[in-house]
């Protein structure tokens, strides 16, 4: 098999793999729980990539961990003000388009990138990308991360728009884990929450009751 | 008089930029490749046939410098010949593997190809061999090339054991189609051959004959 790409190369991504998307009712946000120093040494075997900046609005980080957690904590202050102001919990795009602000005019410090997946009551369950140097779009579902490379195929060929609750955990369950199975970065537990309009639920699947694929 | 700044030299026609796959079935071996060739940022050539035979039954599959790979895939072939001549009879897939490894072992330093040696032998039915960097490996499928990165996940999840030949065909095709939808540099056409104890069958997909996915 031929070498994976070299990290240095792609620029500076967390180790890591993320992913959300979209399913009938809700949307499922999902990440490994890995980090780790140059490659060669897991700091944190434990980590939890999934920050809450709303009831119902998740986000996850790829690229700096120290910008990262600097722009979701401006980002969560200025939503939980603006739900304020507006009376009503924000809006996913809201929140996406605060953490791009964010990323846009600090484009040249930052190395940041955002998953941002959540449920409203005026378009329901949406994700949105918030590429490093501050794009930001909508996608039925989305992959991020160190990771990720190594699934583009499998999600390409696996998501359908419009799959149950226990399909779309079956999916993300079974990317995570094969991207954890060949990417030496990212690695530990599967972390998914689903967000439905009913709320919130933390779903963690711990190494050993990963699915096993032909070669284990 | 000082000479100018930039060098005239052109980027070199390459293959690394590419997807290479064989699998191996009960009876045989179906291995292809995408079309591309591209030299830096262009493409010198959207329809090559990156699947080389090297004897009636064995086939291998060229990622790299297209120079090294294709000599390489020339002077195994003409070794082939003499050493099936000497002892009088088909070669052995992993003979021919083995003179693919010992090329790339003692050449290390010069050359930058890989090849995937697949075919079908009296003794051991289908068989597929990856001689990355000069090492010889026996595995049940093998992917090669950057297209590769992409699709590991994929085959991970889609490979089981006791595939049939058409199970094999499809998934060269599908594995082919997403790594070329997702990589920038491989395309154009998917070629693949299927090779067993009756003969070598090629086969080419055009390029919107291939399998479209949720997204296209």
């Amino acid at each position: 098999m031929d070498r994976p790409p070299n990290p240095q190369n792609t620029g500076v991504s967390t180790g890591t793999t993320i992913l959300a998307v979209k399913f009938n009712g809700g949307v499922i946000i999902g990440s490994d729980s890995r980090a780790s120093i140059g490659g060669s040494y897991v700091s944190n075997k434990m980590i939890n990539k999934l920050i809450q900046v709303h009831d119902k609005i998740f986000c996850c980080i790829a690229g700096s961990l120290a910008d990262a957690q600097a722009v979701t904590k401006m980002a969560k202050f200025q939503l939980s003000f603006h739900s304020i102001q507006m009376e009503a919990p924000p809006l996913v795009k809201a929140a996406a388009s605060v953490l791009k602000e964010l990323c846009y005019n600090n484009r040249e410090e930052l190395q940041a990138g955002f998953i941002t997946a959540g449920w409203d009551r005026k378009r329901g369950p949406q994700v949105y990308t918030v590429s490093m140097g501050g794009m930001l779009i909508s996608q039925p579902f989305t992959i991020g991360g160190s990771g990720s490379t190594f699934i583009y195929g499998y999600a390409d060929a696996k998501f359908k728009p419009d799959m149950s609750r226990e399909e779309c955990l079956q999916f993300t369950t079974n990317a995570l884990t094969l991207a954890i199975g060949r990417d030496n970065v990212s690695g530990g537990v599967v972390h998914m929450v689903v967000i439905t309009e009913d709320g919130v639920e933390h779903v963690v699947v711990p190494g050993d009751k990963l699915p096993k694929f032909h070669d284990e | 008089m000082t000479t100018g700044g930039f060098s005239l030299g052109q980027p070199t026609p390459s293959v690394k930029a590419t997807t290479i796959i064989a699998i191996a079935f009960e009876g045989g071996v179906v291995i292809g490749s995408d079309s591309r060739v591209s030299a830096g940022a262009s493409v010198v050539n959207r329809v090559m046939n990156k699947l080389s035979p090297l004897h009636d039954k064995i086939y291998c599959a060229l990622s790299g410098s297209a120079a090294d790979a294709q000599t390489m895939a020339e002077i195994v072939n003409y070794q082939l010949d003499v050493h099936s001549i000497e002892v009088g009879e088909d070669p052995l897939v992993r003979s021919a593997a083995t003179l693919v490894k010992n090329i790339s072992y003692k050449y290390k330093e010069e050359l930058s190809a890989h090849l995937i040696v697949a075919g079908w032998d009296r003794r051991a039915g289908g068989q597929v061999y990856v001689t990355l960097d000069g090492l010889l490996a026996r595995q049940p499928f093998a992917i090669g090339g950057s297209g590769s990165s992409y699709i590991y996940g994929f085959v991970d999840a889609e490979y089981r054991q006791g595939m049939t030949k058409k199970d094999c065909q499809e998934f060269v095709v599908n594995a082919l189609a997403l790594a070329m939808n997702r990589d920038g540099s491989s395309g154009g056409v998917a070629y693949f051959v299927t090779i067993d104890k009756d003969g070598t069958d090629e086969k080419c997909i055009l390029g919107n004959k291939l399998p479209t996915f949720f997204d296209e």
